[in-house]
């Protein structure tokens, strides 16, 4: 067993003269939870395809759990990867249940665990609806069902909370959890940063067919040295002893909103600035350090 | 080379085949076969002023005019979007990240929709010839059951090349187009320009060829199988003076239709595969 389940060298992926991946390197562990981001047109679909042996690579190597996905083999590798594609659209004609015995055999997992994966997602009391009777997020959740079948050892999520409700995005990443926690290896894409900047353990931001960075998301906040915001809530006068005591620091801005302040500040001046504001005592009501969100991040690393 | 898993294509023909019974595809073509040919065995001599069976082969002569036009232009239907619907659909790329090959993926498809052809096939023809069949012989029997066999044969080979076309398509509209232009070209042009050929040259030049080039329509090697079956139906067509007898071999003829389904299907594998 492969201590990186994922491992891509120099790949490639030219679509005639348009350079679409450019020589990624890029290593995932087993058991974890990895995010892939980036811009329309930046790369990671195509990326992710070539990990899944749905495109060639035109030169470089990815290999799953040490293996080629399309080598010799290539049926062992795939039973091991589960897969939930954007905008999964199944069989219209099939039921749900149906939809899962037909994943099943091809998988060659026994159709016995596929009642078990429906109450998972929680779909158990539509299994004898067919699919076209599906909202698109329980056909999101079927889908996402399909992908588990086998206790895949590396699960491919794509944008896997498209059409989810708000409880079905919290049911969706509770699975998830339960998964880390069985040494699953997964990765995903999304577009809601927001949504996966606390659960990734690691991510990749790609531009322009490259991976711009790769780290944790505190790890590239760090990386970018992006101003932390302090807000402080507090009474009338606050904000003259607030400039008063943090006078000298490098201070970004002073914002004031209400009967709060937002100050803006590099990062290696958080610890002298609490300090300071320390000295304020109960002037101050409340105080949050805002680290910048993986938005800001990703945004920082684009420009 | 990957090896070829039965059991996956299995899978997948099965799915094909059970979907086409569900959605009673099979029953609605097999009730259109059953109709025609009713109708054309008791009522295709009605322009004479008479109503009624008559003769087998006068039977499967109206028969093989019904199938060569419909016959083709239901299997073009039936596998027009086999692989480009399913990349339209985005399962496309679902199915492949499964521990099955491109080839055990279209031949599973192929095998799916073909049986599902074949089942309607067999079932419309098939209840026809059990309603007449008192009225026929052994021979009359023998004879029927090929003209089914060669409908099939007829039916495969166009879904071979609906399967390569929907191979080639980039989306699902373009595929039916080129399954109406591959349908009227076939069935409606390809006799015309050789016709036309023939009598702008006043059959000087390349009358010698014109049976082989017979052999480049499936759908005309479908008629000449059935022409040359019988003595009546060869009688009606006319064509027993023009065609060598080399060629008019149950068996070559077999053989060219065997081509027919095979080479189309091994073009689109080639082209999936890369």
């Amino acid at each position: 067993m492969a201590s990186n389940i994922v491992e891509a060298r120099g790949a490639t992926k030219d679509f005639g003269t348009v350079q679409a991946v450019k020589g990624v390197d890029l290593t995932i562990a087993a058991g974890e939870l990895f995010g892939l981001i980036g811009h329309n047109g930046a790369g990671k679909s195509t990326l992710f395809k070539m990990m899944l042996g749905l495109i060639t690579i035109t030169s470089g190597d990815i290999l799953l759990d040490g293996e080629k996905v399309n080598g010799p083999r290539f049926r062992e590798t795939r039973r091991k990867i589960g897969y939930l594609p954007e905008n999964v659209v199944l069989y219209d004609n099939l039921t749900g249940i149906e939809t899962l015995y037909f994943f099943a055999d091809l998988k060659a997992v026994p159709r016995k665990d596929c009642p078990a994966l429906l109450e998972k997602v929680g779909l158990s009391h539509a299994a004898s609806r067919r699919v076209r009777e599906y909202s698109k997020g329980m056909r999101q959740r079927l889908g996402f069902a399909q992908a588990l079948l086998g206790t895949p050892r590396l699960l491919f999520l794509d944008e896997p909370t498209t059409g989810l409700d708000p409880g079905a995005i919290r049911d969706f990443y509770r699975i998830l959890r339960e998964l880390k926690g069985e040494g699953v290896t997964m990765v995903l894409t999304s577009h809601i940063l927001a949504e996966i900047q606390e659960r990734v353990d690691r991510l990749a931001i790609m531009e322009d067919g490259g991976i711009r960075a790769t780290g944790t998301v505190q790890a590239l906040r760090e990386g970018m040295n992006l101003p932390l915001t302090l807000e402080i809530a507090g009474g009338a006068g606050l904000c003259e002893q607030v400039r008063r005591v943090l006078e000298g620091l490098a201070i970004e801005s002073i914002e004031e909103a209400g009967n709060t302040l937002h100050i803006r500040l590099p990062r290696d001046a958080k610890m002298p600035a609490l300090t300071r504001l320390a000295t304020l005592g109960e002037a101050m009501r409340d105080l949050h350090v805002r680290e910048p969100s993986l938005e800001d991040v990703f945004f920082g690393y684009r420009n | 080379m990957l090896s070829i898993d039965f059991k996956q294509i299995g899978i997948v023909a099965g799915k094909e085949f059970w979907d086409r019974i569900r959605n009673r595809w099979v029953l609605a073509v097999a009730l259109v076969f059953t109709v025609f040919a009713l109708v054309i065995a008791y009522f295709g001599a009605a322009q004479q002023g008479a109503v009624g069976f008559r003769s087998i082969d006068v039977t499967i002569a109206s028969l093989v005019s019904l199938v060569i036009y419909l016959i083709p232009l239901i299997a073009l239907i039936l596998g027009f979007d086999a692989i480009v619907g399913e990349r339209e659909r985005g399962s496309l790329d679902l199915l492949l990240t499964l521990p099955i090959t491109r080839k055990e993926l279209i031949l599973g498809k192929y095998a799916g929709l073909a049986g599902a052809l074949a089942f309607s096939t067999i079932a419309g023809f098939g209840a026809v010839g059990l309603i007449l069949s008192p009225q026929l012989d052994l021979n009359a029997l023998f004879h029927y059951a090929g003209f089914m066999g060669s409908a099939i044969l007829l039916g495969f080979a166009f879904l071979s090349l609906a399967v390569m076309l929907s191979v080639f398509a980039a989306d699902r509209t373009r595929a039916s187009g080129l399954a109406i232009g591959m349908w009227f070209f076939f069935v409606l042009v390809f006799d015309l320009l050789l016709l036309g050929a023939l009598v702008v040259t006043a059959g000087d030049y390349g009358g010698d060829i014109f049976p082989y080039l017979l052999l480049l329509n499936p759908a005309d090697v479908f008629r000449v199988l059935n022409v040359f079956s019988l003595d009546e139906v060869r009688t009606l067509y006319g064509l027993a003076t023009v065609f060598p007898e080399a060629l008019s071999n149950p068996a070559t003829l077999g053989g060219v239709m065997l081509a027919w389904i095979v080479g189309p299907l091994a073009v689109a594998i080639w082209r999936f595969e890369r």
